[in-house]
């Protein structure tokens, strides 16, 4: 039973960070890359400010979206005047630029050493030990962000993003400054990432700098890509598959050394047969 | 007497180092349905995204008598709208929420609704289509959404760029009444960048005559109907 509950945890997880690239690549059209980047930034945020000045995980929940939308609205401003593939390659460096910090700045982020003891989340004196309270706590999360991402997508400033997705010069020609609508759902996906940091990191009670890197913004990608674009049934549909496929291999007598080499090339494999033969994912309406 | 509404004084443009127009100075009262005309190349489609501030220009850009900073911001809130070639739909987005992208300068929810439903009543083929996705409306469908679009803001002069672009006769006939009905029911100024000049002209108040860059001729529609200057021009012989 642990097993599904660890599983569960896992999907509800990626959901959070899917739907919060989602908002940014789905809606706004925006290829950006360092959506782990974001993931690692609030990881970081709960594991620093938790185990060095002793806050509680719950605490970091709120704090980690607050830094990790600072930071992308300072990066934002610069990047939300490029487009398509300049985008892609600014948000790749910056996801570079994360992992040369969190490796280097050992005094602050332990280098490749990683931080150990991230307590579990705590609340009027109860803690999320077991794994079904922490499925508990991590449904909850993914059911706000949910929620966040819906009524964005409903709005008048969902529909300027997708107008913005669609033809952004166009849309300046009724007087939208869109360079700020960019930088808002830029900012608003990296604090709904953080969040699934926080999630992650008290959760493995562990992390270093190879738990965010490039693969983890592809996994990202994958999922939107296979669920669907643009659509929140079809990002959660893509994170639970991506998440349960791999795991069945284990079923079906892989090694587990073997399941975590094959997990990419899974995903890989997957991002190249929906281009190919369903580039709008299961559920979406949208071509990347 | 009418009043100039929108004045363009020595206006050159063109993109990076190329320039495309030069010198450009003409003049559109409150009203007045002007046509540019020319062949392909001429500048005509430069001088519209001059004036809306979508390319850099230089000379000066006058509107009710005072010098403007052209930008797309600045010039829908003073009343200019901007109907590019091509139509431009958000073809993901349905009839109703085009238009409601098209008022967003208005900054009023009430009014926002209050101009959809009026425009609704506009173009009926639209209102028929309200909730269905702009993409899979037809050409001419699409161009009707694209200058309905541009009125959202109830604007005094309405740029539009080859309405009639692709479409067919029986079409361009429709899409030349609906200009002619916007121009005379509410008294909004247009100026029209078309190839379709046998449909264009008996509609026009004015026309200017464009060729590599400036303008050749300037008059009444009926007179420049009448002379052979589009002959000349498009036969390249000015």
């Amino acid at each position: 039973m642990e097993y599904i509950f660890h599983i569960i945890i896992l999907i509800s997880i990626y959901g959070i960070l899917a739907l919060a690239q989602n908002l940014v690549m789905g809606e706004a059209g925006l290829l950006a890359i360092s959506g782990a980047a974001f993931y690692g930034i609030g990881a970081y945020v709960a594991a620093i400010f938790a185990t060095k000045l002793g806050l509680s995980i719950i605490t970091t929940l709120f704090i980690a979206p607050i830094i990790a939308g600072l930071i992308a609205l300072v990066i934002g401003a610069s990047f939300a005047r490029f487009r398509d593939d300049y985008f892609m390659l600014a948000t790749l460096g910056f996801l570079m630029i994360f992992n040369t910090v969190t490796k280097n700045w050992e005094i602050l982020t332990n280098g490749s050493y990683g931080i150990p003891g991230i307590p579990k989340p705590q609340i009027f004196g109860f803690i999320f030990s077991t794994p079904l309270s922490f499925v508990f706590l991590s449904l909850f999360l993914l059911i706000i962000v949910t929620i966040v991402s819906e009524l964005i997508k409903r709005s008048s400033f969902g529909r300027a993003l997708n107008a913005i997705r669609e033809d952004e010069d166009a849309l300046k020609i009724f007087g939208y400054q869109t360079s700020r609508y960019k930088l808002m759902i830029f900012t608003i996906g990296a604090a709904l990432s953080a969040l699934g940091g926080v999630l992650f990191a008290s959760y493995i009670t562990f992390i270093d700098p190879n738990l965010f890197t490039v693969n983890e913004s592809i996994l990202l990608w994958a999922m939107i890509v296979v669920g669907g674009m643009g659509q929140t049934r079809g990002v959660l549909l893509g994170a639970l598959l991506l998440i349960i496929i791999p795991e069945m291999l284990r079923f079906v007598g892989f090694p587990t050394e073997v399941v975590g080499l094959m997990r990419q090339c899974i995903y890989g494999l997957l991002l190249v047969f929906f281009m190919l033969y369903r580039p709008k994912g299961i559920l979406g309406i949208y071509k990347l | 007497m009418k009043e100039k509404l929108l004045e363009l004084k020595n206006l050159s443009a063109g993109y990076n180092e190329t320039k495309i127009i030069h010198d450009i100075s003409l003049f559109i009262n409150e009203g007045e349905i002007v046509a540019l005309m020319g062949p392909n190349g001429a500048g005509k489609s430069t001088i519209l995204k001059a004036i809306f501030g979508l390319i850099e220009h230089t000379g000066h850009v006058l509107y009710e008598g005072e010098k403007i900073l052209s930008t797309p911001e600045s010039l829908v809130k003073m009343g200019v709208a901007y109907v590019p070639q091509g139509r431009r739909v958000f073809n993901n987005l349905t009839v109703e929420e085009n238009l409601e992208i098209g008022g967003f300068s208005l900054n009023n929810k009430a009014e926002c609704s209050r101009r959809v439903h009026h425009l609704m009543n506009l173009f009926p083929a639209l209102h028929a289509k309200r909730i269905e996705y702009a993409g899979s409306l037809s050409g001419g469908q699409q161009q009707l959404l694209s200058i309905a679009r541009g009125l959202m803001t109830s604007p005094k002069l309405l740029l539009l760029d080859e309405p009639t672009l692709g479409l067919s006769p029986k079409i361009v006939k429709e899409i030349f009444q609906t200009i002619k009905t916007i121009n005379q029911d509410q008294k909004i100024a247009v100026i029209v960048v078309e190839h379709n000049l046998h449909s264009l002209l008996p509609i026009t108040d004015r026309a200017y005559v464009l060729a590599h860059g400036q303008i050749v001729a300037s008059d009444s529609g009926p007179a420049i109907a009448k002379s052979d200057i589009l002959e000349r021009v498009f036969m390249g012989k000015i």
